[in-house]
């Protein structure tokens, strides 16, 4: 199928391209790597009639380290593929390296970013359950400058998130976390499919015990949400299969999932308890199942 | 319209393009470069699997004009003075391929993974092939081509010089019979 | 010319892991997809489909499309109403049968949702889907009609108003008094199985290409079929172009697995508006539009009933069939379910057998052969059966089977349904899979793991199958209402340089026939492989041909090629004898060398034969000067390959995730031309069969959408999503036929399907879990151990 006719920018810098999406109004969108929104025109699921391509500003790729706070500064427009083997990433956010593994396919994660992921916002997406469990943060750059949210306020509903339409993300704050055990868990029916639910553990032992746990969860509502109740049982429990089993009994809590040609709600919430509990021993390192 | 200029399979070309346009139709309809097909509309079948700027892409999942001033290579640019890859070769030589639709994408997702995994595993490989369908094939000749290949690559890079009889007098590979080995018969 | 030294016996081809002569442009991209097919003036088609399942169209207005850039034409369905017949079905089951009229593109009424509804033909490909959205249509919705049962019930709504009911036919098969032996079993089982329908997906959409008369009176539709040549004849009877003007190719064909053994609408459509505009039009389907577009498989519910004795004997076989038609019947939708019919009673002696299949209209896109087309669905059903049974029992699934089938001193068997099994050895390919599986070790493993309650179990499958195949004897066609013959054509032509030139009228799209029959004629004719050329796929340059499908185009076209090259040799002889001053019966013909027994020195190639003939200078007195010659094969009955099928399942009880651990094949597909070909035949075919098990369905909504309408929603399975599988042959030659070959493309899928659900049902089994639909997804498997857990619980 072949999308409607559209208009194209491709801006050499951010100021241009923020101004040509506030010019352009409601009908301009942007063009990150694509890998989402050109099959979308392409089943003429979306009519935009200007595209503005971030694909040639060098100031949106790339991974740096932020001297002030330590924290990854990852480039909306970093690829999955260069997220995956930067060295500062695989070092001090594992979890983001691991989960990234898992998105489609190679060919799609050449092009695919880690800033048009989050900006897509769809809830069987797997990175925005892993910045959520990261606390990350979204800096986001419009006509009214520059802001700062937590990963907890960008993701708003099903596809939408705290991005006004001439707001671009620029860049992803990930806080190190060193000496975290990770695991991304994803349950998908063939290999290349959608997360029917994935769940992405951050785990800080202390001795034998836990002393914080994070978990995402991918494909359990409408946005990315976090398992705060087990995180709260797992809060200084024993990092034993016993001890992390019972606490992700309430992994579910507070969560709303769909119904869709994979799952029921029922069947969601139960993957949501059983892949929480492997995730969290796999990233306690205390056995994967 | 937007202009375009890309070099592609060693020939640069130019040209004003609609930017909804498609890098696989550019390729196919307005090169006519037409060895690289269309699978499917939803990038699943990784079919029309090129390579833009040394990385393997879907190239129905590209527009031309996010190509622009990039370096193409499809399965028509790979064989040299009609030498083919050892992909090619592999391919050709363990069955990889039946029908054929799925090959260019194929080989050229293979190669993609070869380049950064000189030396991998079956698993490896068939992870590393994820985005690729075929319908013909169950895949597994598909593994052991790309496993030859990846043998013959690293003997290539190696300097040493190819062993006595390597050759194959009948024109199948060696090591590539049924899997169960001897075929009993009754 | 030189004679080729002979040194003792050649080496035969046949049976050799040749590589493949049609890879070099495969790997290279030098292909000839119809889509890379341009002609000066090319225009483009795009079709607007209905958006709802079952709708009175009420106004169609394509107007507006005439006013967008690009826009050659824009036409409705009752603009083409005068130039196009409906399009036929060629399979007529019963007498009575109710076959509705099958427009190319609807008039008043859409029955399925993406029935073709306008037409508009642009410059480009881009400038036709653009100005699709323009047209305007109206649509008064009806009730859409889903479930087969509930089609077939008393004031159902219908599909076809004016047919007055949505069955299409019932077709009954009766032996022996099943009643009788019933009332005689110890043990009746009773199961009913889902049949999910199914999406064949050719990596190649399909694609037309349709170009007007021009330097000749003469129409060339070029199409991504299976069936050029009954394309020819259907079109020309669709769209009155005189079949003598009317050429039709096949060229590269990506795939086809039945879904291009079909005569489309879209090739019909793409010829009358080549004629009407007097340009070349082409069409593409995009994989969506495909979806809906191109035909599906299955959806059937089987109704499955077998009487035995307390030691396992089975005694009798009933069967009652509802098969999906979908909205209208295509070329052979309602024989689908008849190439089974004869298939239940499988490898297995039994002394009654009742079958009734009910073909029901639904609005939903067509069904059609999908690869095995019917004898899947059969072997599903009585593997499934077989293997409840045995539990039933508490035997082991092995051992019901070895106490019912045919044992191989007992062949040529007529079985039950009436079939004659001509060759087989159903004990020793099932020895040798039972010795590759590992089969005891499992078992011990599987007992290990249900005692100790893990959590994730494991279950062995087993599917002990034979099919029907070489779709061919006439008038055993004629018996089942199939309105063609079944023969095959070949000729070989000997080039005045001594090269061969083979035509076959089977049409290859990765069946690797132009190498396999190669490797045939080369035997016979004793000339050098690579000197041979086969040429398919074009009714111009091979005038006869029934075309491929049904795993038919070996056992029948490429015993036509070896009869044709037999013919060529006895011609050739007659030749070399004059030119060699001796008698005909004083040849030897070894290696492509005539020579005259007791006087080596004096010897003719059949390439010196070749030549002479060519010039036809010095030919024996009254013959023509030729040695070419064709062949047509009709043959008497079917092949019949078999196999014993072995799936090690793991089954993760709390996600529902079935992974198969190993999986082990012993085929026995007769005489081998290639084992490699016959192994990559085994290795696609077990993908589809598995991919039925587990993974792919067609889903449609309440409404009568296609829920899984894109590659993103009906799962393909890619490498990771398949094991390794260990492959092996028994080879028990066919006696039907000169070359012993039963035919292999469908072996793998027909096998596989029940071998992997049976083995999640033995798997699930010691935790009360009795069945798994297809296909069997984490979802299902999660919610049948929860479902029987709770029913546990409950008593």
């Amino acid at each position: 199928m072949i999308p409607a006719a559209f208009d194209y920018a491709r801006p050499d810098t951010l100021d241009e391209a923020v101004r040509t999406l506030h010019d352009g109004g409601e009908d301009a969108k942007v063009l990150a790597g694509g890998q989402s929104l050109i099959p979308i025109l392409r089943l003429r699921l979306a009519f935009p009639e200007l595209l503005v391509d971030l694909g040639r500003i060098p100031e949106l790729r790339g991974v740096r380290e932020d001297p002030a706070t330590g924290s990854l500064v990852i480039g909306a427009m970093t690829t999955h593929h260069d997220v995956i083997h930067d060295p500062l990433v695989r070092r001090h956010a594992g979890l983001l390296a691991a989960a990234t593994e898992t998105v489609a396919d190679p060919a799609v994660r050449h092009r695919g970013t880690l800033g048009g992921s989050l900006s897509h916002a769809d809830p069987a997406g797997d990175l925005p359950a892993v910045l959520l469990a990261l606390d990350g943060e979204m800096v986001a750059v419009g006509p009214r400058g520059r802001r700062t949210l937590p990963a907890r306020e960008f993701f708003l509903d099903y596809l939408r998130t705290a991005l006004a339409e001439d707001e671009v993300l620029v860049e992803i704050r990930v806080p190190r976390t060193d000496g975290w055990g990770f695991h991304y868990e994803k349950f998908s029916r063939v290999a290349q499919g959608w997360a029917v639910v994935g769940v992405a553990a951050l785990v800080r032992r202390d001795d034998g015990r836990v002393a914080e746990a994070r978990i995402g969860l991918t494909n359990m509502g409408t946005t990315p949400l976090r398992a705060s109740a087990t995180e709260a049982a797992l809060a200084g429990a024993g990092a034993g299969p016993d001890a992390v089993a019972h606490a992700a009994e309430a992994a579910a809590e507070g969560t709303r999932p769909a119904s869709d040609l994979s799952a029921t709600p029922a069947y969601r919430a139960h993957l949501a308890r059983v892949l929480t509990r492997r995730a969290v021993l796999a990233a306690a390192g205390t056995g994967r199942r | 319209m937007t202009h375009i200029s890309m070099t592609v399979d060693g020939t640069r070309y130019e040209d004003e393009v609609e930017p909804r346009l498609l890098l696989i139709h550019y390729l196919r309809d307005h090169l006519g470069l037409t060895g690289t097909p269309v699978g499917c509309d939803t990038s699943n079948c990784g079919a029309c699997t090129v390579e833009l700027d040394g990385d393997s892409v879907k190239s129905c999942n590209v527009l031309a004009v996010q190509a622009d001033g990039g370096e193409v290579t499809t399965v028509q640019g790979l064989a040299s003075d009609g030498a083919w890859t050892p992909l090619q070769t592999a391919f050709h030589e363990q069955h990889a391929l039946q029908c054929g639709y799925c090959t260019p994408g194929m080989i050229m997702a293979a190669r993609d993974l070869l380049g950064e995994n000189p030396d991998p595993t079956p698993e490896e490989i068939r992870h590393g092939l994820e985005g690729n369908l075929c319908r013909c094939t169950g895949y597994q000749n598909i593994v052991r081509a790309v496993l030859a290949a990846a043998a013959e690559e690293r003997r290539r890079r190696a300097p040493a010089p190819r062993p006595a009889g390597a050759g194959r007098p009948d024109g199948r590979p060696e090591g590539a019979p049924a899997t169960a080995g001897q075929e009993a018969r009754t | 010319m030189t004679a080729p030294a002979t040194t003792g016996k050649p080496r035969s081809e046949v049976g050799r892991s040749r590589t493949r002569k049609e890879d070099a442009r495969l790997v290279t991209g030098r292909t000839t997809w119809t889509d890379n097919i341009t002609v000066p003036g090319l225009l483009h088609l795009a079709i607007l489909r209905s958006p709802m399942a079952h709708a009175r169209i009420d106004r169609v207005d394509v107007s507006p499309a005439l006013e967008r850039p690009g826009v050659v034409a824009a036409l409705t369905g009752r603009d083409l109403a005068d130039e196009l017949g409906p399009l036929p079905c060629v399979w007529p089951v019963t007498e009575d049968i109710v076959m509705p009229d099958h427009p190319a593109v609807a008039v008043d009424e859409v029955r399925y949702a993406g029935e073709p509804v306008a037409l508009v033909v642009a410059r480009g490909r881009y400038a036709a889907a653009d100005a699709l959205e323009a047209v305007e249509v109206d649509y008064t919705p009806l009730p859409p009609v889903l479930g087969l049962e509930e089609a077939l019930a008393d004031g159902a709504p219908l599909v076809h108003t004016g047919r007055g009911t949505n069955r299409c036919y019932t077709w009954p098969l009766v032996t022996g008094d099943y009643a009788a032996q019933k009332a005689r079993a110890d043990v009746v089982l009773r199961r009913r199985y889902t049949q999910q329908r199914l999406i064949p997906n050719a990596m190649e959409p399909r694609a037309v290409v349709a170009t007007p008369p021009t330097a000749s009176e003469e129409y060339t539709l070029y199409s991504s079929t299976q069936v050029p040549h009954v394309a020819r004849v259907i079109l020309s009877m669709v769209t009155r172009i005189p079949e003598q003007r009317l050429r039709v190719i096949a060229p590269d064909v990506g795939g086809g697995f039945g879904s291009k053994l079909q005569v489309y609408g879209e090739e019909a459509v793409a010829l009358a508006l080549a004629r009407r505009l007097g340009r070349a039009v082409k069409w593409t389907e995009s994989r969506s539009e495909g979806y809906q577009a191109t035909h599906h498989g299955r959806g059937q519910i089987q109704d499955i009933e077998i009487a035995a004795t307390k030691d396992g004997g089975i005694l009798g076989l009933s069967v009652d069939l509802l098969a999906d038609m979908g909205a209208y019947l295509m070329l052979i939708t309602p024989g689908i379910p008849l190439l089974g019919a004869f298939m239940y009673p499988g490898i297995y002696k039994m002394n009654a057998y009742t079958f009734r299949c009910t073909g029901v209209f639904t609005t939903r896109t067509p069904t059609d052969a999908y690869r095995g087309a019917g004898r899947p669905e059969a072997t599903f059903a009585i593997e499934r059966t077989m293997d409840e049974l045995a539990a039933e029992l508490g035997l082991d699934p092995v051992e019901l089977r070895r106490r019912n089938w045919i044992r191989h001193e007992e062949l040529p068997y007529t079985s039950v349904a009436g079939l004659s099994y001509d060759s087989g050895n159903y004990e020793a390919a099932t020895d040798r899979a039972l010795a590759l599986f590992g089969y005891d070790d499992l078992r011990a493993e599987q007992r290990a793991r249900t005692a100790r309650e893990d959590p994730v179990r494991l279950g062995i499958g087993i599917s002990t199958f034979t099919e029907m195949c070489g779709l061919a004897p006439s008038r055993v066609l004629r018996d089942l209402r199939y309105t063609a013959g079944g023969w095959e054509a070949a000729t070989i032509r000997m080039l005045p340089t001594g090269k061969v030139e083979v035509t076959t009228g089977t049409s290859p799209h990765g069946q690797g026939h132009a190498t396999c029959w190669s490797q045939i004629a080369a035997d016979v004719l004793g000339v050098p492989f690579d000197d041979i050329e086969v040429v398919h796929g074009d009714t111009r340059a091979v005038p006869q041909g029934m075309d491929t499908y049904g795993s038919r185009s070996l056992v029948v076209g490429g015993l036509a090629v070896h009869h044709a090259a037999l013919k060529v040799v006895a011609k050739a002889r007659r030749v070399a004898a004059h030119l060699l001053e001796a008698n005909e019966a004083d040849l030897e013909f070894s290696a492509g060398t005539f020579s005259v027994k007791g006087s080596p020195e004096a010897t003719k190639t059949i390439q010196d034969v070749a030549f002479a003939t060519f010039s036809a200078h010095d030919l024996p007195d009254g013959m023509e000067p030729t040695i070419n010659a064709g062949h047509l094969v009709d043959p008497d009955t079917f092949s019949f390959p078999h196999g014993t099928h072995l799936c090690a399942i793991e089954v993760d009880t709390e996600t529902g995730r079935a992974r198969i651990r190993s999986y082990v094949c012993v085929d026995d597909v007769g005489k081998v031309i290639n084992p490699m070909i016959v192994q990559g035949q085994i290795h696609g075919g077990l993908a589809q069969g598995i991919a039925q098990a587990l993974y792919e369905e067609a889903v449609y909504d309440t409404e009568g959408n296609l829920v899984s309408g894109t590659m993103a929603d009906y799962l393909v399975p890619a490498a990771p999503d398949l094991p390794d599988f260990v492959t092996d042959r028994t080879e028990t030659p066919a006696t039907s036929n000169a070359l012993g070959v039963k035919g292999v493309g469908e072996a793998g899928t027909i096998a596989s399907t029940p071998a992997v659900v049976n083995a999640v049902a033995d798997a699930l089994r010691p935790l009360g879990v009795r069945d798994v639909t297809m296909p069997c997804t984490p979802l299902r498997i999660w919610q049948a151990v929860t479902d029987a857990r709770a029913k546990e619980a409950a008593t």
